[in-house]
């Protein structure tokens, strides 16, 4: 079982100039539980995520990772760089277009936060790294760059490039958006599995399969505003505001064939 | 009548020519590097007044012909106070006017990298010095490859300007020769292909280089 992180959001606000891409959203993502985040695009889903790493800098509000508020050491005070990096280390994040870095391999990709962050030694690292890719599948890709893996496989070494940091909390921004179709099944997989060992974990999606099998809850927002949280059963199949049908019926009628 | 013992015997002292040829452009593009770097980290600073300062630089070299320069470079540093060989001088030049170009090279090559490959060393509490040497520089060089081949390309034929200071290279040699034999043909002919064999020379290593950098 990892050591899991909670998060509680309050009154965030963020602004792109004069556009409010986030309204007074207020949510707590408890530890070891799965918040799932889904929405319309545009509706800021991205945007809330990215500021629980402070990726994306929130102008008002508060976000708390285990009671200490992170990118501000009060109002208005920035917090320093290396106190920053320092918080960062327990987040782990996956981007929907993997991100690795293509001059290096699997192995290097996953070991490299560990010899720079976390300072280990290049063996060590190399077998934590190992171990990682073993445990998302790819033990005999290691020695592949990016560009000779599938989009699946690429998504599952940024995962372990994550998971190899030890995180308390992971951060998944449409982690199976950019995957063909039937590569999915691969990246979801791992995520489960993570999910079963008690990671915390945020994940904005479109897999609405995804949110009703593994989520604990389901939190919906449009427009820059939190309209829902509740469990996935309650938000999917029985929501209670109009704009949650809405988006329901759209995703259904995309999905039918 | 085309005279091919002319145009062989041009070879010899237009090959001892290229020496300077090759030293001019080979010292200018290693200083044009090294000031360009220079020069991209200004552009690249959170500092208002460096990165005019860059733009100020690459406007005004961009700007201004590599013939003038040189010309005024040469007049320039005696009225300075600086004495040094017509050599100096011009390699000084050249790579100050290549610094410019190779500058805007990388600022290019580091503002194509996806957002997303600093972010992600970001998120894992990489510190700013580490993301750049060890994630955005190695791509941006590899990417920068074929745009620096170029640059020393053009510097190598731009490099026939320095004979303005009195350099004898291989423009100025291969007028010297034809001066004296009168077979201005052959002996044009003779630094054409000269030209050519650098240029074809430092275009394989490019490739070579590419290939061998591949990401």
């Amino acid at each position: 079982m990892v050591q899991a992180s909670a998060v509680e959001i309050r009154n965030l606000d963020k602004f792109y100039g004069p556009f409010q891409a986030l309204k007074q959203i207020d949510l707590t993502i408890p530890p070891g539980k799965v918040t799932c985040l889904i929405g319309p695009s545009g509706s800021g889903k991205s945007t809330l995520l990215r500021c629980i790493n402070f990726l994306e800098e929130y102008d008002a509000g508060e976000v708390r990772i285990d009671d200490q508020l992170i990118g501000y050491d009060g109002p208005g005070r920035k917090m320093s760089a290396r106190k920053l990096r320092q918080m960062r280390r327990s987040i782990g994040m996956v981007f929907q277009q993997f991100n690795l870095w293509p001059h290096m391999t699997a192995l290097e990709n996953v070991a490299e936060g560990l010899i720079r962050v976390r300072g280990l030694g290049k063996a060590d690292a190399a077998t934590r790294a190992a171990e990682a890719l073993r445990k998302v599948g790819l033990e005999d890709k290691m020695q592949n760059h990016p560009a000779r893996l599938s989009g699946g496989q690429q998504q599952r070494v940024a995962i372990a490039r994550a998971i190899a940091m030890e995180p308390r909390l992971m951060l998944f921004d449409e982690p199976t958006s950019a995957l063909d179709p039937e590569l999915v099944g691969e990246v979801l997989q791992v995520m489960k599995t993570l999910a079963g060992e008690g990671m915390t974990m945020a994940v904005v999606t479109h897999e609405m399969g995804f949110a009703a099998h593994v989520a604990d809850q389901v939190a919906f927002m449009e427009a820059g505003e939190l309209v829902a949280v509740d469990s996935p059963d309650a938000i999917l199949h029985n929501p209670s505001d109009p704009r949650i049908s809405d988006f329901l019926r759209t995703y259904h009628e995309r999905n039918a064939f | 009548m085309f005279s091919t013992q002319t145009f062989f015997d041009s070879f010899g002292p237009l090959f001892w020519a290229a020496r300077y040829t090759l030293l001019v452009s080979g010292l200018g593009i290693a200083l044009g590097l090294v000031i360009g770097a220079l020069v991209c980290a200004a552009a690249l600073s959170r500092v208002r007044a460096l990165r005019r300062f860059a733009a100020l630089w690459v406007s005004f070299l961009r700007g201004v012909p590599l013939l003038v320069q040189l010309l005024l470079m040469y007049y320039l540093l005696p009225v300075i106070g600086i004495n040094v060989p017509a050599i100096a001088a011009a390699v000084i030049t050249v790579g100050i006017c290549a610094s410019a170009y190779i500058s805007e090279i990388w600022r290019g090559a580091i503002g194509a990298l996806p957002p997303g490959q600093s972010e992600a060393a970001a998120a894992i509490g990489m510190a700013p010095r580490d993301i750049w040497t060890r994630i955005v520089l190695p791509q941006a060089v590899v990417m920068s490859l074929p745009a620096l081949v170029n640059e020393l390309i053009l510097l190598v034929k731009a490099s026939s300007l320095v004979s303005v200071v009195g350099i004898l290279e291989v423009t100025r040699a291969s007028q010297a020769q034809a001066a004296t034999t009168f077979r201005p043909l052959e002996v044009y002919l003779a630094a054409a292909c000269i030209y050519l064999l650098i240029n074809l020379c430092l275009a394989g290593l490019g490739r070579y280089l590419e290939h061998r950098m591949a990401v």
